[in-house]
């Protein structure tokens, strides 16, 4: 059965709202999951999860392989169609999908080796928010870049990247177009430990602007307070 | 609106209605009792009117003893063609109301479906030697006819391509569904572009009655022999999953300790 | 409209640079309209009969060895989870990748196709008419094909039984892309009617194609 806990309810996971805002969003938001239900074939993978999330909070999945994190992230990314239950986005104007307010980072890194590493983030810049002209694609991806100290390698073909960078490029994507919401699916996969800590620097400055992250992980990710949900190994019928 | 009422008004009675199809315990239950007499039926009336075929009805006065292939070949072609619909019908119900008996129906008819595709081809075939001089030509009814079969084997392929049953199973309906949209087209598009078989004339009053009779009769009795082949079929692959869901229970127990 | 042109472009991008696609199937369309005389014999008359026909079904043929690239490389890498994730509907973003394949496949082989005519003797004067229809009834070829692409992302043995669905659905592109030069051939007239029932095929293609793509990509992304 997957069992929410909920340590400090009321946004204790908010952080101290010093740090200098590059608000992602104008609305304070809400993710609301109601009584989630999904399945695999005959299998229940979530069984009746309820949960919220609202700006500023960062939230940190966990459970053992199989336990339905990557269902979980991928069924809030609108890939699958939950069984029964609800995803709700309040302060978000009602057509929107969903997905449009998201940010997935998958198990694929998604980088075509053929274009450079400044070229597959332009293009995702591009393509998911339309409405950046180039020179702020351009400022954005540098941006991103940098963050994950990827700047030095911009113009390589991205065929060439280890694997840990490979990774980094794929988690620079979250930087490049302004959505609120990032859905992480194990995104230490293959990272040092410095990269995990640059990896939870941006968590945390996303979460401090008013953004909310999801992150499924089985490590401990170290960002700032965040709330923990426990997703426990299904008990499967018999 | 009004629809919606009585829904709710009467949800008992709908749920009755529908959970008798819907429900895989009941199917078996429903099917096994109905098959027996079905195939009965079958047997009986396909045995009635080969005997019509063979010592009643006349020969034809041009196509002589050849023509008792019809008797075979037109219930062949209907059969390939409702077998289809079949087909169709259970991958929208799959699709749309994710029936969970939709797809056994599904996958049930397509070989069947494709049985009788491939018995009109060949009866067709046999029959086109003595009338037309030739085992095949190349006119629009056998190529759609033969389209149709190549749609069938591709249905057949695609699901035992993908290993994923599920998936398999909505891929498949989603290219039968596509089959429907197209084989009209394909069907036009080869009319238009030659035509040498005669217009279906199968159940109309150009054909003597002593022809006619048989006709039905085989029809009807090839028609049932369908239906019968199809629920056998469905509840086999109902007991094969049931086997799938016990066996892999059996593996978690065993790997749980 | 930013965001599709924006992944036509990144598409065509990615086809020249991984290369090798367009040189394959030109090359391939070469090789069996070559094969075509050697089995028919050299009888010129006979090879301009057949002409259109050997064109059409090479066409096609060649256009098929680059189907399964349509989708495969972005469903295989995740790329097209976070495309998916964009401002476009699935349908939309079908329509975007297999107007990318058309401009980098069915329109080579269309240009390549009046110079191979002369190969089997086709009367120059119907290269522009064998253009036209070729240009109008193509894109049928792209938009039925995404279905068998999108189709078989996850199938074992793909290439063989993206054929074995593929082929039968472009039976009236091919009947109306002959029939449009066989009667001009012939002077029966009336290739007006054919270039037009071959736009209507083409059109119906833009409709379906991206519908059931996106229904089946939606399937395999779960």
């Amino acid at each position: 059965m997957a069992a929410a806990s909920h340590p400090g309810q009321e946004f204790c996971g908010k952080p101290p709202l010093l740090i200098l805002s590059t608000r992602t969003s104008e609305t304070f938001l809400i993710l609301s999951i109601e009584n989630l239900c999904v399945t695999r074939g005959e299998r229940p993978i979530i069984d009746g999860l309820s949960f919220n999330v609202g700006s500023g909070e960062a939230l940190v999945v966990m459970g053992a392989n199989g336990s339905g994190k990557t269902t979980l992230l991928r069924a809030l990314a609108g890939f699958i169609q939950p069984k029964s239950g609800a995803i709700l986005l309040d302060g978000h104007s009602e057509d929107a999908r969903i997905s449009d307010a998201c940010h997935y980072v998958g198990h694929l890194n998604a980088i075509k080796t053929s274009q450079t590493v400044a070229e597959n983030l332009s293009f995702y810049a591009g393509f998911l928010d339309d409405t950046l002209s180039q020179a702020e694609i351009s400022d954005r991806v540098e941006d991103a870049l940098a963050r994950f100290a990827l700047d030095r390698l911009a113009s390589v073909p991205s065929g060439y990247l280890s694997a840990g960078q490979k990774r980094r490029l794929a988690l620079a994507r979250v930087l490049c177009a302004a959505r609120p919401i990032w859905l992480l699916d194990e995104p230490t996969t293959s990272l040092d430990q410095e990269s995990t800590t640059q990896l939870a620097s941006v968590i945390n400055a996303h979460v401090a602007s008013g953004g909310v992250a999801i992150a499924a992980t089985h490590l401990d990710l170290g960002v700032g307070p965040a709330r923990t949900l426990q997703l426990d190994q299904k008990a499967r019928s018999a | 609106m009004a629809s919606h009422m009585t829904d709710s008004i009467q949800p008992e009675k709908r749920q009755s209605l529908t959970q008798k199809f819907a429900n895989p315990t009941r199917f078996m239950a429903l099917s096994g009792q109905v098959l027996p007499w079905s195939l009965i039926a079958a047997a009986c009336l396909i045995s009635y009117a080969l005997y019509l075929v063979f010592f009643v009805a006349p020969d034809d006065y041009q196509q002589g003893q050849t023509v008792k292939i019809m008797y075979i070949h037109v219930p062949a072609a209907w059969l390939a063609m409702m077998a289809y619909g079949v087909v169709a019908v259970s991958s929208f119900g799959l699709l749309v109301f994710r029936h969970p008996l939709a797809d056994v129906s599904a996958k049930a008819a397509v070989p069947i479906g494709a049985a009788f595709t491939l018995i009109a081809l060949i009866t067709g075939s046999l029959w086109g030697k003595p009338m037309w001089g030739t085992y095949w030509v190349w006119d629009a009814r056998l190529t759609s006819v033969l389209m149709l079969f190549f749609l069938y084997l591709g249905l057949m392929t695609l699901r035992s391509s993908i290993e994923d049953e599920l998936l398999a199973s909505r891929l498949t309906a989603i290219l039968a569904l596509v089959g429907v949209i197209l084989l009209p087209i394909i069907k036009f598009s080869v009319d238009w572009w030659n035509t040498l078989h005669q217009p279906s004339t199968g159940f109309t009053s150009s054909v003597h009655s002593s022809m006619r009779t048989p006709l039905l009769i085989s029809a009807v009795g090839f028609t049932l022999l369908f239906f019968s082949m199809h629920l056998k079929a469905m509840r086999n692959e109902i007991l094969r999953r049931r086997v799938k869901t016990l066996t892999l229970a059996e593996v978690d127990r065993q790997s749980r300790g | 409209m930013t965001a599709f042109f924006r992944l036509v472009v990144r598409d065509l991008e990615l086809a020249f640079r991984d290369g090798g696609a367009l040189g394959t199937a030109l090359g391939f369309f070469l090789m069996v309209v070559a094969m075509m005389p050697l089995g028919l014999g050299p009888d010129l008359n006979l090879l301009s009969k057949l002409a259109p026909g050997i064109l059409w079904i090479a066409l096609l043929l060649s256009a098929l060895l680059s189907l399964p690239r349509m989708f495969e490389s972005d469903f295989d890498d995740g790329a097209l989870e976070v495309i998916a994730m964009g401002p476009l509907p699935l349908e939309l973003i079908v329509i975007a990748k297999a107007t990318a394949h058309w401009l980098t496949t069915g329109l080579p082989l269309v240009l390549l196709a009046p110079v191979l005519g002369l190969l089997l003797n086709l009367d120059l004067a119907s290269a522009p008419l064998l253009v036209t229809a070729m240009i109008l009834g193509t894109p049928a070829i792209s938009f039925l094909g995404a279905i068998g692409a999108a189709l078989t992302l996850k199938a074992k043995r793909s290439g063989l039984l993206l054929a074995l669905l593929v082929l039968p659905l472009y039976v009236p592109t091919l009947i109306f892309g002959i029939s449009a030069l066989t009667n001009q051939i012939l002077n029966t007239g009336g290739a007006g009617s054919s270039l037009m029932i071959l736009s209507a095929v083409s059109l119906f293609a833009l409709v379906l194609g991206p519908i059931a793509s996106a229904a089946a990509l939606r399937a395999q992304m779960q």
